[in-house]
């Protein structure tokens, strides 16, 4: 049998093995009623000891919501997700919110340090593991939040946002839906009705936030949603980064995770948010997986603010997600570093939005997507300017590779510009991975597995740089995993 | 040392490759001569294992280990190194990155540990130092841009840093002015040892003005018609290819 087919035969025999994260967790969880309903609503919202105003906001959201349609815009298709037959909330008996950590049942760190999340702040502090606050999410309450007391100390916010909305109402009642607003799209206004946990984090003014911010996010019992809400505050002369990472066990059936996250970004401060998205991308033959449903935006609210999106898209079915800036502050500035990578059957739509409404506002896209087996990948992007943004300045540059003769990759860029003075630039190139050069490797040593992964490092090089040093070479080792029997 | 015998190979149904036999000693240099079409670079890339040929019968054995079975990487860290006619352009990746995969895929293979980076480096600055090549192409991107001399040498600096035992050159003179070949030329000499042999395939007797051979093979439709001493490509190149194929 030719060299490389074998290889792929051999892959594919071990297909089932390659997502490392696809086990799960048994434990005793109390759900709420099957279905969506006002029921399920308020379940969630007392289960969350909520003040009124949140339940009012929650059932407000839910009345648009029952007036909306699915988009239909995006180039994904998947069958019509059925609202009744899946779980709003679950969580593990007896934990209504964040412990401290000798009161989190030990099964469930067991789970986190299978994951390789840190949540031992002793041994962290002795240094032997990186330095870093976790929040970590189990599918729809946050078990515990590391380091709570030592970033208080200079006052910083970082907890669930279920705490959040009862230990800090006023901050979040000032912020929350302040950027995405609550009718913002169908899967929005379900997140507000539905949401569950996700983080909260307030960095004060001239504050520089001490260490990294993370949240893990794992979906484990089946037939159950996650309906994340993050909502990140740096108040004037700030700056905080911030890294988000997800996985999910390996199930037949789709299951759902649609997020809203908000940044806002005051005068002089700046937000660095890294996504690691390695939920379950469904089978070699297209079965399960997550519908990856997210809305992400940043408000650069201040002058000279500034808000970088980073993100490694490997997981999930079908992918819909555009993390984008809003530039309003003058002088303030948006960046989007973004590596999709689509294999098997996984569907991507995926790109972000620079709005460009201040003066002197810059916005800079790296974008690239590769596609492999039988994905689509598709980059949809929107640059505007205001008529009062003058000298609006962007660069976008979207890269496409493919790997195979099966897969598709599809560039949708919009550019809506009302000023003359804008300057955007759009770059754009498509390329493949060719026999000959595995062959070329394969000459000098290198394996096809591991010659893809070289290449594709290159090819996504510039947008790894942007990432926190550790995460980055854990990506790259991602970048190889998520594209093992990729060519035949 | 290496042995190809009664190889027969096909693509798409046709034979390029019609039973065809050599044998290179330890140390030896045998040049491959033939006119288009005759199946050379078809040689060439079976023996690397390039995947598109249906091997039908035959060995190609290397220090008693078939190579046939084996992957092309598994071939190469086994000691074959084949010098492209064509290098291959991998965009974003730099070619010092690329040398020093390759390297350590080598090392892994052969039990060795891998170097560290500054001893990586320093190893690379020597073997290029000894060759005579500017090492400045080695933060670039592997291939891309390069030159046709610099492709060249960059195969060469390749083959000094893998340390192989057998050297297939595929028509490495194509596309160089005279001193690109000269230099090209050269880094093969210094390489030249007791136990490494190379089959320098050519379509002129130029490349063998530097490369002096033991043996000089003409190699017709799949196959090899004659065999001498360096001789026969004088002889070649006054009277051509006509008069050896009837």
């Amino acid at each position: 049998m030719p060299a490389v087919k074998e290889t792929v035969k051999q892959v594919g025999d071990i297909g089932v093995e390659k997502y490392k994260f696809g086990w799960s967790t048994d434990l005793e969880t109390e759900k709420a009623p099957i279905g969506l309903s006002e029921d399920t609503i308020r379940f969630i919202s007392h289960k969350k000891d909520e003040p009124k105003w949140m339940l009012d906001w929650r059932l407000e959201a839910y009345q648009r919501f029952q007036t909306m349609k699915q988009p239909n815009w995006a180039k994904v298709d998947y069958p019509d997700i059925n609202f009744n037959d899946m779980y709003f909330y679950s969580a593990p008996k007896d934990i209504d919110g964040p412990a401290s950590l000798e009161d989190v049942d030990p099964e469930l760190l067991k789970t986190y340090d299978k994951l390789g999340i840190p949540l031992l702040e002793q041994e962290m502090l002795a240094g032997v593991k990186k330095n870093i606050a976790v929040d970590a999410v189990f599918d729809s309450v946050s078990v515990v939040t590391t380091f709570k007391d030592k970033l208080a100390e200079v006052g910083i916010i970082f907890c669930s946002i279920s705490e959040a909305i009862r230990e800090h109402p006023d901050l979040v009642q000032k912020y929350i839906s302040s950027v995405v607003p609550k009718s913002d799209n169908y899967f929005s206004a379900l997140n507000c009705a539905v949401f569950t946990d996700g983080s909260f984090v307030y960095i004060p003014p001239n504050t520089r936030c001490p260490m990294e911010l993370s949240t893990y996010f794992r979906i484990n019992d089946k037939n159950t949603g996650q309906f994340e809400r993050t909502l990140i505050i740096a108040d004037k002369g700030s700056y905080v980064s911030y890294l988000e990472g997800c996985t999910a066990p390996q199930r037949d059936e789709n299951q759902l995770h649609a997020a809203v996250v908000e940044l806002v970004a005051l005068e002089n401060a700046e937000i660095k948010y890294s996504t690691v998205q390695n939920w379950y991308p469904g089978d070699e033959n297209g079965v399960g997986g997550i519908y990856n449903f997210v809305t992400k935006r940043g408000d650069c609210r201040g002058r000279n603010s500034k808000i970088s999106w980073t993100q490694v898209e490997t997981g999930s079915a079908v992918t819909w997600k555009y993390p984008s800036c809003i530039l309003r502050g003058d002088n303030s500035v948006g960046e989007f570093y973004s590596i999709a990578i689509s294999n098997a059957y996984q569907q991507i739509d995926s790109g972000t939005k620079m709005v460009h409404l201040g003066k002197n506002t810059t916005s800079k896209i790296i974008s690239k997507g590769i596609s492999a087996g039988n994905s689509s990948n598709a980059y949809r992007g929107l640059v505007s300017s205001h008529r009062k943004a003058e000298k609006a300045r962007n660069f976008t540059q979207c890269d496409s590779l493919l790997i195979g003769n099966k897969c598709s990759a599809h560039t949708v860029p919009y550019i809506d510009c009302k000023n003359s003075s804008s300057i955007f630039e759009h770059e754009a190139t498509t390329s493949k991975i060719s026999d000959d050069q595995i062959f070329y490797c394969g000459q000098r040593g290198i394996g096809t597995e591991d010659a893809i992964a070289l290449i594709v490092n290159g090819f996504c090089k510039e947008v790894l740089q942007e990432l926190p040093m550790e995460f980055a070479v854990e990506a790259q080792k991602l970048v190889g995993i998520s594209l093992e029997g990729s060519v035949g | 040392m290496f042995k190809i015998s009664n190889l027969t190979v096909s693509i798409d149904d046709k034979e390029i490759l019609k039973n065809f036999g050599i044998e290179v000693g330890p140390g030896e240099v045998h040049a491959i001569m033939g006119p288009n079409g005759s199946g050379k670079s078809t040689l060439a890339h079976v023996c690397a294992g390039k995947e598109e040929y249906t091997v039908l019968s035959g060995n190609v054995v290397l220090n008693d280990e078939e190579l046939l079975e084996m992957e092309p990487e598994e071939r190469s860290t086994r000691g074959l190194f084949l010098a492209f006619q064509y290098p291959i352009e991998i965009p974003g990746v730099t070619t010092m990155t690329f040398l020093k995969s390759s390297l350590e895929a080598h090392y892994k293979a052969n039990g060795r540990e891998p170097l560290t980076t500054p001893e990586f480096m320093k190893y690379v600055k020597s073997k290029a130092t000894e060759l005579n090549i500017d090492d400045s192409m080695i933060k670039r991107p592997l291939n891309v841009g390069f030159s046709g001399g610099e492709k060249k040498r960059n195969e060469i600096l390749q083959m000094a840093l893998l340390d192989p035992k057998i050297c297939i050159l595929d028509e490495t003179d194509s596309g160089l002015d005279i001193d690109a070949l000269r230099l090209v030329a050269e880094g093969v000499n210094k390489l030249r040892n007791d136990n490494r042999s190379f089959i320098v395939i050519t379509h002129y007797q130029r490349l063998l003005d530097y490369i002096k051979p033991d043996f000089v093979h003409i190699m017709h439709d799949g196959k090899i018609i004659q065999t001498g001493d360096s001789s026969l490509a004088l002889d070649l190149e006054k009277s051509g290819y006509a008069n050896y194929i009837k």
